[in-house]
């Protein structure tokens, strides 16, 4: 399993390190908002899940997807405005999705996966199945209305969906303990009878089995759970540079977070010619995404008008 | 240059042995029949399932299918539109009914940010069937927050579709269009228009989205009526019809996708054009089916064109003033007359008894 899970966080790491490499030459022609540091939390629950479960997310969800089993080709494609992408190249960096990987879309809208989720999960319910809905979220989203609306409809109707608050203590520049009275997220899905986990963002093994028991009720017994996990955001809130010289946060504050960054604490617990296996495979893989990526076609200047509507007698030829 | 025309919405039928049924029962029949037809069709919203029924438009479907799929909700409006518009990606076909159009604001994030762009911004691998059904209240001091017509808002965003049936067989017919549509759709409906009685099939039908209706042919001005102010239009033709001004009466139907040829058509022969909305004039329905009869017939007719809607101000209670923030049968006829004489004629026909609006009765 330590070789899974580094393969996992490594390969979304380098990913991100890609991009942002990339990002100076224009080539990717869309907001990106790394996860690069949060990329335990995405990775520890979605091990966790089947390829029927379904996660839906943020504009801050490579990581999400990827961890999912969504398509990394399809993914930088889609970043490249590529006709190849996810989204055909009309979605971009914050409209992520697979539907055979169960990933259902990502929002530039904070919060409103969140009621998509919790109806996805509704569905689940009426059709009898034992998949689960996880919304991966941050902490800005537990701001908004819909957040507060759709942990009582969960509750009351008793929805398998897990909420995974990714609390990285920051929206956009403005740090929680100044938008929030009461900074405890897990205590307001308490307060509408959802249990709730406060978790560590660092420990990928942790997040991982807790996902595991807490999904194993779920698929029996239903209901919503939540997570609280903090974690923390490396880089700047859009783009690929790093923010400390803006003054809204200390460079003091990411040391432990580095420090225990779950990246080469898993790499130390591999062997090192299995470790090496990983980490070139995982080049080599990245590599050809960005190579595919670049190599791709535009869309044809037709898209433009394409999918605005499902046509008539084309009812369920979803693409 | 307007594009090949299309054949306009057929006559709704009127054979003498047709049942007769009103709005409402027509709604709830379309529900009902769909429900049946389609496992995955279910209702819900604030107050669905309770004693009054959303004004009868949903009795019985709690009995008949059961609370999974007829239920009340929180008040929640936004979460609420967000969770259809999940069960539609899962594969659902959810109605979400408002009681008051108003309410919408309260969902404009999820309608608008997410239902209407899914399937576009996820490249096409992804269809939202929503219905939105919301309700338009009018008269006996329905007030400010009561009584607001939406839909240019809708017809606005590509990727949401738009209906507003004036009769209880396009109430029936449209819902199921609606329903059957894998687009989100918003549901236009009166509440004026519920008191209404028509002809109505037993057997399910549509009214397909994109054609618009003539309701009454006539030749010297085009009267375009949207939802109840159809009902004021073909009311206007009959006091127009006594001064000798043969007005053409069109029911758009549906407002997105709208039905331009069929309404230039008639303009390019009429060569005046009103368009009466249940809402404001400015950048509305009317600005935008005026607007679009401008663009195609400039150069090809000699045009004249008026909107008529809310007055450009918030809806007050006072009956007195109510009556004038609101056209009607009577300020219709007045501006057709005008129109067509091309003079300020200032004439307003003496209200007819078979002609009067209806209005909705207290106490609410």
């Amino acid at each position: 399993m330590n070789a899974r899970l580094y393969r996992s966080l490594y390969r979304i790491r380098r990913v991100e390190e890609e991009v942002a490499r990339a990002y100076p030459t224009d080539a990717i022609k869309s907001p990106v908002h790394l996860s690069i540091g949060q990329e335990a939390v995405s990775v520890g629950v979605c091990e966790a899940l089947r390829p029927t479960d379904i996660v839906f997310g943020t504009y801050r969800s490579h990581a999400m997807y990827l961890a999912k089993g969504g398509d990394l080709n399809a993914m930088v494609a889609e970043m490249y405005g590529k006709a190849t992408g996810c989204a055909r190249g009309k979605g971009g960096s914050m409209h992520l999705i697979d539907t055979d990987a169960g990933v259902m879309g990502t929002s530039a809208v904070v919060g409103t996966t969140i009621a998509n989720a919790a109806g996805y999960a509704y569905a689940l319910k009426t059709r009898r199945s034992d998949a689960v809905v996880v919304c991966f979220f941050g902490d800005g989203a537990s701001e908004e209305g819909v957040f507060a609306e759709t942990l009582n409809f969960a509750s009351l109707k008793s929805l398998p969906v897990l909420f995974v608050c990714e609390n990285n203590g920051y929206a956009i520049h403005t740090s929680q303990a100044k938008r929030q009275g009461r900074p405890d997220i897990a205590a307001r899905a308490e307060a509408y009878g959802i249990p709730a986990d406060r978790l560590d963002g660092s420990d990928v093994t942790g997040l991982l089995e807790r996902t595991r028991t807490v999904l194993s009720g779920m698929r029996t017994l239903g209901g919503p759970h939540f997570f609280e996990v903090k974690t923390y955001r490396w880089r700047e809130h859009v783009g690929p540079g790093r923010d400390f010289a803006l003054g809204f946060r200390a460079e003091s504050e990411a040391e432990p977070w580095v420090k225990n960054d779950p990246i080469p604490r898993l790499a130390a617990l591999l062997p090192a010619a299995e470790r090496a296996a990983i980490v070139q495979e995982v080049e080599a893989e990245v590599a050809a995404a960005f190579a595919f990526a670049e190599a791709s076609p535009f869309p044809d200047p037709a898209e433009l008008m394409i999918d605005i509507y499902q046509e008539a007698g084309n009812a369920l030829a979803c693409r | 240059m307007p594009s090949p025309a299309v054949k306009p919405q057929r006559q709704a039928p009127k054979a003498p042995t047709e049942r007769t049924l009103s709005f409402v029962d027509a709604v709830r029949e379309a529900a009902e029949l769909e429900m049946a037809r389609d496992p995955n069709v279910l209702v819900f919203g604030l107050d669905v399932d309770d004693p009054k029924a959303i004004q009868g438009t949903t009795r019985g479907l709690v009995e008949k299918f059961g609370p999974e799929r007829c239920f009340g909700t929180p008040l929640s409006e936004d979460a609420m539109t967000g969770a259809a518009i999940g069960m539609a990606l899962a594969g659902l076909r959810p109605v979400h009914v408002h009681i008051r159009m108003d309410f919408l604001l309260l969902a404009m994030n999820q309608l608008l940010n997410v239902a209407a762009k899914s399937r576009y911004m996820y490249g096409g691998r992804v269809n939202v069937p929503l219905v939105v059904r919301a309700m338009i209240g009018k008269s006996w001091g329905q007030g400010a927050q009561h009584s607001q017509g939406l839909h240019g808002m809708f017809m606005h965003v590509p990727g949401i579709k738009v209906v507003a049936p004036a009769t209880p067989y396009d109430a029936k017919g449209c819902l199921a269009a609606a329903i059957r549509d894998d687009n989100p759709v918003l549901y236009v409906e009166h509440r004026l228009l519920h008191f209404t009685k028509g002809p109505v099939p037993e057997a399910a039908y549509t009214v397909e989205p994109g054609k618009a209706r003539i309701t009454r042919r006539g030749a010297d001005v085009t009267l375009v009526g949207i939802s109840s102010m159809q009902v004021e239009c073909l009311r206007a033709a009959a006091y127009l019809e006594a001064i000798g001004i043969d007005a053409e009466v069109i029911d758009p139907i549906w407002l997105s996708p709208l039905d331009m040829d069929t309404i230039c058509e008639s303009v390019e022969r009429t060569g005046r054009l009103i368009v009466v909305d249940t809402a404001w004039t400015n950048c509305g329905a009317a600005a935008e089916i005026t607007a679009q009869v401008a663009e195609r017939l400039q150069g090809i007719r000699d045009l004249r064109l008026k909107r008529m809607g809310f007055a450009p101000t918030t809806c007050p209670t006072a009956p007195n003033l109510e009556d004038l923030f609101y056209p009607n049968a009577r300020t219709v006829a007045a501006a057709a007359r005008d129109l067509v004489e091309e003079r300020a004629c200032g004439w307003l026909p003496a209200e007819r008894a078979d002609l009067k609006s209806i209005e909705f009765k207290g106490p609410f």
